[in-house]
């Protein structure tokens, strides 16, 4: 990448003063509380001082102390543990949720621009609508059907998720079908899936993958709701979600079970947002090239 | 100017069919059966039977799609099977603590964030800037309904300040109870207003006639409120459009952490009662309200800026 050259460009128009090697570090910052708090999520099992759902009523509502780093609820489960395992059910949906949409809407965003016309202004509609509605909103309708539970997120999410990924991709082709190396595909009689999927799919994951680190985020924030609101995953299993409703009734005489549980919540989308932001500022960067 | 606005409308119309027929697909098509999750498991295959007939679900596709449809366009939304009222009437006693949240917090999210981004784009990486940078990427990161358990606890148990549960109507009513649920969803858009006007406000105050502006004297007081304005607040209007989603989201989740008597909760009571007819009608109207709210900002963008509504000329 030559970024020598237009970061200076960038940054005297935008941002005066601003030094090149400042972007880095965010990424390397985010990558590392991602890191942690992903092997943490994975570990969990392992490295969870209790169990799950081992209750002990003796030391039920205690504030945060050196057994307890997190505290425990009204059934004494200790709050760091349920926490960890938590996120590892988080995240694991979480992934699912977003990388299962992804290849998808790439795959017909890209399908819909390197054609155009009928094909795509069909598509395209059809991807309207489905952003026209709140995205949390839908996904509750859809969870209406399914019943509440985690069915219901995994069935949800993917089917009104593939519309964003949808609109990029498109977009992009719009633009890259236009370029040298793609009109070459036609020139040199390659079908058309193998222009679509060999040339232009690899030129547009960047931006989607770029996009589903945040969407990564927001999908996570969605699953808590979801579980906060009890439509997601059903208590007494370990989300955060869950956690943070369970304490919200003993908010004032125990605030750590509602609230630490949410510093997690909080550390992994600040981790991921500087990695998406870090990586989107390196990519306007190098595109300015 | 008449031309663009009956355009916009007549898009507008077409997605609004889409969500009609998107709606009704959502309900009919996603694995799982309404009848039999609003019965119970105790119910028998006669009575589940009975239930569909009744509620037309064994009719065709087509035949019970056009039912739907011309309801729903008649503003005749069917009745509550679980609650045994007009499904219109439910909503309608329901849709004002909404509505006031959502405008309450929109302009807190105009109060705090249009000075924020003056500041930030007058003195681009002064304090302001950078604590803005910072709390965006914190409020990103943050659940709404955790925000308003922490402002709860802050405000409403340590300090005593607002209740933290509860709804009541009248100006006072709403002063008390709907500040700290429209707080939070304020901040959170705040982030974004910031973020929008801040940008454009940088970049218009780079353009010539800015330039011009200052050499003839001007104040730049008077540059940045009368002349970087306007044409900064195009973007954000748009974005706040966009957003709008966003907002009707957060309602939802925020009626459920301070418990407002709203539509979210609405939304929420009726998935846990099964009550399909009432979530149908609320899906409906939570994406017609986008629709039409995009097709206002459009209007809106259009009588402020004539380059708009000149632009498909």
């Amino acid at each position: 990448m030559s970024t020598e050259v237009a970061a200076p460009a960038l940054a005297g128009t935008a941002r005066p003063g601003h030094r090149r090697s400042l972007p880095a570090t965010p990424v390397l910052v985010g990558a590392v509380i991602v890191g942690l708090l992903g092997l943490a999520a994975l570990l969990a099992p392992l490295i969870a001082p209790y169990g799950e759902n081992q209750v002990d009523f003796l030391h039920a509502l205690e504030s945060p102390s050196l057994a307890h780093p997190m505290g425990t609820d009204d059934a004494g489960r200790d709050i760091l543990s349920r926490s960890l395992y938590g996120l590892r059910l988080d995240l694991a949906v979480v992934l699912f949720v977003t990388y299962i949409p992804l290849p998808i809407g790439v795959l017909l965003g890209s399908i819909a621009g390197y054609f155009g016309r009928g094909v795509d202004s069909v598509m395209a509609r059809l991807a309207d609508v489905m952003l026209a509605f709140p995205f949390f909103v839908l996904v509750i309708a859809i969870i209406a059907i399914t019943g509440p539970g985690l069915k219901g997120v995994l069935i949800g999410v993917p089917l009104a998720g593939w519309a964003l990924y949808f609109r990029l991709a498109r977009s992009e082709m719009l633009v890259l079908r236009e370029q040298p190396f793609m009109l070459a595909t036609t020139g040199l009689g390659y079908s058309r899936p193998r222009a679509i999927l060999r040339h232009a799919v690899p030129n547009l994951m960047r931006t989607a993958l770029i996009y589903s680190t945040l969407d990564m985020v927001v999908n996570l924030l969605l699953l808590a709701s979801l579980s906060y609101l009890g439509l997601g995953k059903q208590p007494p299993g370990a989300e955060l979600g869950t956690i943070i409703a369970g304490g919200q009734s003993y908010l004032l005489s125990a605030w750590w079970i509602a609230t630490l549980p949410g510093l997690v919540l909080v550390a992994f989308g600040v981790g991921v947002g500087l990695i998406g932001d870090g990586l989107s500022d390196g990519r306007l960067r190098s595109e300015a090239a | 100017m008449l031309r663009y606005v009956l355009n916009r409308v007549a898009l507008g119309l077409v997605v609004l069919i889409g969500l009609a027929v998107a709606t009704f697909l959502i309900i009919h098509l996603v694995p799982g059966d309404p009848v039999r999750q609003a019965l119970g498991g105790r119910a028998s295959p006669d009575q589940i039977e009975q239930l569909r007939d009744q509620l037309g679900l064994t009719d065709p596709l087509p035949t019970q799609f056009w039912a739907y449809f011309s309801n729903s366009a008649t503003g005749q939304f069917g009745d509550s099977f679980v609650q045994n009222s007009p499904v219109g009437e439910l909503v309608g006693q329901r849709i004002a603590p909404s509505a006031l949240l959502i405008g309450y917090g929109l302009l807190v999210s105009l109060l705090i964030g249009v000075p924020l981004a003056i500041l930030g784009a007058l003195r681009p990486n002064g304090v302001v800037d950078h604590s803005v940078r910072l709390v965006a990427t914190l409020s990103f990161a943050m659940p709404l309904f955790w925000l308003g358990l922490v402002l709860a606890l802050i405000f409403g148990l340590e300090l005593d300040i607002f209740p933290v549960s509860g709804y009541e109507s009248g100006l006072g009513g709403i002063l008390k109870t709907l500040t700290l649920p429209a707080v939070t969803l304020g901040l959170a858009l705040t982030v974004i207003v910031v973020r929008t006007l801040r940008s454009s406000l940088l970049e218009v105050l780079q353009s010539d006639y800015i330039d011009a502006a200052r050499a003839r004297g001007l104040s730049e007081r008077r540059i940045v409120a009368k002349h970087a304005m306007r044409n900064a607040v195009m973007p954000t209007i748009t974005i706040l459009s966009i957003n709008i989603g966003f907002l009707i989201g957060g309602t939802v989740v925020l009626e459920g952490v301070f418990q407002i008597p709203g539509l979210g909760s609405l939304l929420v009571e009726s998935v846990e009662r099964r009550d399909y007819e009432v979530v149908q009608t609320l899906v409906l109207l939570a994406g017609a309200t986008v629709v039409v709210v995009n097709i206002g900002a459009d209007i809106l963008q259009a009588a402020i800026d004539p380059r708009v509504r000149l632009a498909g000329r």
